[in-house]
């Protein structure tokens, strides 16, 4: 039976366009899924209809195969993380965390226990009796996470619980989150616009826009085969260029690859620039000048003039120096490391 | 920059703050400083029926108004009717706050209009109203409700405490909206569902969750409230008139009808030092409750 069922799963708040349209989900039990999308995209939405806070104006949501609609937010038993955290201010840490099994009526002794427990699982122990003003964001982001975990909830709603931290500590939290979930098991959802925040914690990714679903996969599967163009441009750097099919045989300017696969015609073809190889210049490939460099420790960032148009090329820092402001170069990749699609023909 | 400019320019900038002050503090200084400077002064100065003022410096007023048991009911009845002024409309004015807080946007603009209509209306003008609508048996709440059958004769409510408490509290229970909703406005939205996904109802959430941190609100808004109550002159002087004296109508008797300045001079001396003793208390009350939470 799955664990948490969305089907069909539609939000209106009057306009004409749906924020969340015939979304439809099935998440596992102790699964790591993000819903992952630019802002406006309709993911917070779904976490909230979720959560409760938000009326679902068609579709269901079914819990250990009970509907979840008909049980009151306060008691759907759910841990949710808020982008602001939203910890009580008048209350110490230890307070917040111990406010949910206060609810449930869990005995004074227990519900110190637990508080000291999850206070410790978040590396905060000792700090109980510090009120939130006086902790760090990095400190009440973890209180916030602390408060969702000690009631055991069914399913951890995380709202963007990260992208109010600075980079290095966004870093650590992501590393530690998929730690705690992992020790825990706990079925996770995580709502979220970054896309490396995403591949690095999920167990899939539900990439939204507009609304809509584009792809449900694991992340190495959305980011190497892409369902669309726009999960493509919105998972890491890509690059889009324009080619022609005919026999198998993909043409990009002066280069050549065989993939029998392709469909004749006029075709988008999408590549990731670490995919891409800088050689010396042959005939039969494609060739650009490059234009810029970018130095970033463990790569360079290559900005590459070819006559397909301007392209992104990732080169490992290997020590050697590469191909220099200017130089001549040609492109290589291997055929399945490229995605072919039919280009749509222009209306006009 | 060398170490010794920082100084110059920071002493040059206090120089220049004070010179640029100096408008408002000789204002402050002529209309507020030296008038109740006089008035502490005039308050020890005595007074007879032919003698007229006598500027010496005796205790005799100040005497007359701690032990006489006249003046003690005055100001007991003073701080009565401001407290329970200021318990109403704590109790009236949270609730009203935190229903205008939930509104939706053109309600909640229309409404705060409403709250704060009033204010832009004459204290005497909405005092006068209620007279108009209890003033015994011509006052038209009454005759409606005579005619109903519902009273006997005319409701008690001109010349009684709980009228000057009713009118009070009509006066100033926007003061007590408007501190409140700005402490709600602080207030996270989320925090609310925080609280809702942990478990807490409806109630539990208001007790628990929002009343706590509407709380600094709610009692500036009371001290606020509390010193206009204490203080108001108009609303107690129509309703209350000469049969209901509170401290600010006293003061302006000792004043203006038996002439007697230095004793009506006393009076209101001791109205501000007891306004400032209650508000200063309660102030460091507040302070020492909310620091660690609020900053």
């Amino acid at each position: 039976m799955p664990f948490l069922e969305l089907d069909n799963l539609t939000k209106r708040f009057g306009g004409d366009q749906p924020a969340v349209e015939g979304l439809s989900l099935v998440v596992d039990r102790g699964e790591f899924v993000t819903l992952l999308g630019p802002s406006g995209c309709g993911k917070t939405t779904t976490l909230q209809m979720i959560a409760g806070f938000v009326d679902v104006t068609s579709g269901t949501i079914r819990l250990e195969g009970r509907d979840l609609l008909a049980v009151k937010p306060a008691r759907r038993g759910l841990g949710i993380v808020f982008q602001s955290y939203a910890l009580f201010p008048h209350m110490t840490a230890g307070e917040n965390v111990a406010f949910g099994l206060e609810m449930q009526g869990v005995g004074r002794a227990e519900r110190d226990e637990r508080v000291r427990g999850a206070l410790a699982l978040v590396g905060l122990a000792g700090l109980a009796e510090r009120y939130p003003r006086r902790m760090s964001g990095g400190q009440q982001q973890r209180v916030a996470l602390a408060r969702a975990l000690v009631i055991r909830p069914r399913i951890l709603l995380l709202d963007e619980p990260l992208s109010n931290l600075d980079a290095k500590l966004r870093e650590d939290m992501q590393i530690e989150l998929r730690q705690i979930q992992r020790t825990l098991g706990t079925t996770t959802i995580l709502v979220t616009h970054d896309q490396a925040e995403a591949m690095a914690l999920s167990d899939r990714v539900v990439v939204m826009n507009r609304g809509r679903v584009e792809q449900i996969a694991t992340p190495q599967e959305a980011y190497e085969r892409p369902a669309s163009p726009f999960v493509a441009s919105f998972l890491g750097k890509t690059n889009e260029l324009e080619g022609r099919v005919s026999l198998g045989v993909v043409s990009i300017a002066t280069g050549t690859w065989t993939k029998p696969s392709a469909e004749d015609g006029r075709a988008m073809v999408v590549v990731r620039p670490e995919k891409i190889a800088l050689t010396p210049p042959a005939p039969d490939r494609l060739t650009g000048t490059v234009r810029m460099r970018v130095f970033q420790g463990n790569h360079w960032l290559y900005r590459i003039e070819t006559a397909a148009g301007a392209m992104l090329v990732i080169r490992q820092n290997s020590g050697e120096p590469g191909p220099a402001e200017g130089e001549t170069v040609g492109l290589s990749w291997r055929a399945e490391d490229m995605v072919v699609r039919r280009r749509r023909e222009d209306p006009a | 920059m060398r170490p010794g400019m920082v100084s110059r320019l920071s002493l040059g900038g206090a120089r220049v703050a004070w010179l640029l002050s100096l408008p408002a503090l000789v204002i402050f200084v002529a209309v507020v400083i030296i008038p109740l400077a006089m008035t502490a002064l005039l308050s020890f100065h005595d007074w007879g029926q032919y003698k007229g003022i006598e500027p010496v410096l005796i205790l005799k007023n100040w005497r007359e108004v701690l032990t006489d048991p006249y003046f003690r009911e005055m100001f007991a009845r003073t701080f009565r009717i401001a407290s329970l002024v200021t318990l109403i409309t704590a109790l009236l004015g949270a609730p009203e706050a935190y229903i205008l807080n939930r509104m939706r946007s053109p309600w909640r603009g229309i409404f705060l209009l409403v709250i704060l209509g009033p204010l832009l209306i004459s204290v005497v003008a909405r005092t006068l109203g209620w007279a108009l609508l209890f003033g015994g048996n011509s006052g038209v709440a009454n005759q409606a409700l005579m005619h109903l059958g519902l009273i006997q004769g005319p409701l008690p409510f001109m010349f009684t405490e709980i009228g000057v408490v009713v009118a009070l509290s009509h006066v100033l229970l926007p003061f007590l909206v408007l501190a409140v909703w700005a402490a709600l406005q602080r207030i996270d939205v989320q925090v609310e569902n925080a609280a809702t996904s942990l478990g807490a109802g409806h109630l539990t959430v208001l007790r628990r969750i929002v009343l706590p941190q509407a709380m600094p609100g709610v009692l500036s808004g009371a001290i606020i409230v509390f010193a206009l109550a204490a203080s108001a002159f108009a609303t107690p002087a129509i309703i209350g008139g000469r049969r209901l004296k509170v401290a600010a109508t006293l003061a302006y008797d000792e004043f203006l009808n038996t002439l007697n300045w230095p004793l009506g001079a006393a009076v209101a001396v001791l109205l501000l030092l007891a306004l400032v003793a209650v508000i200063l208390g309660c102030n460091a009350l507040i302070e020492r409750r909310y620091a660690e939470a609020f900053r």
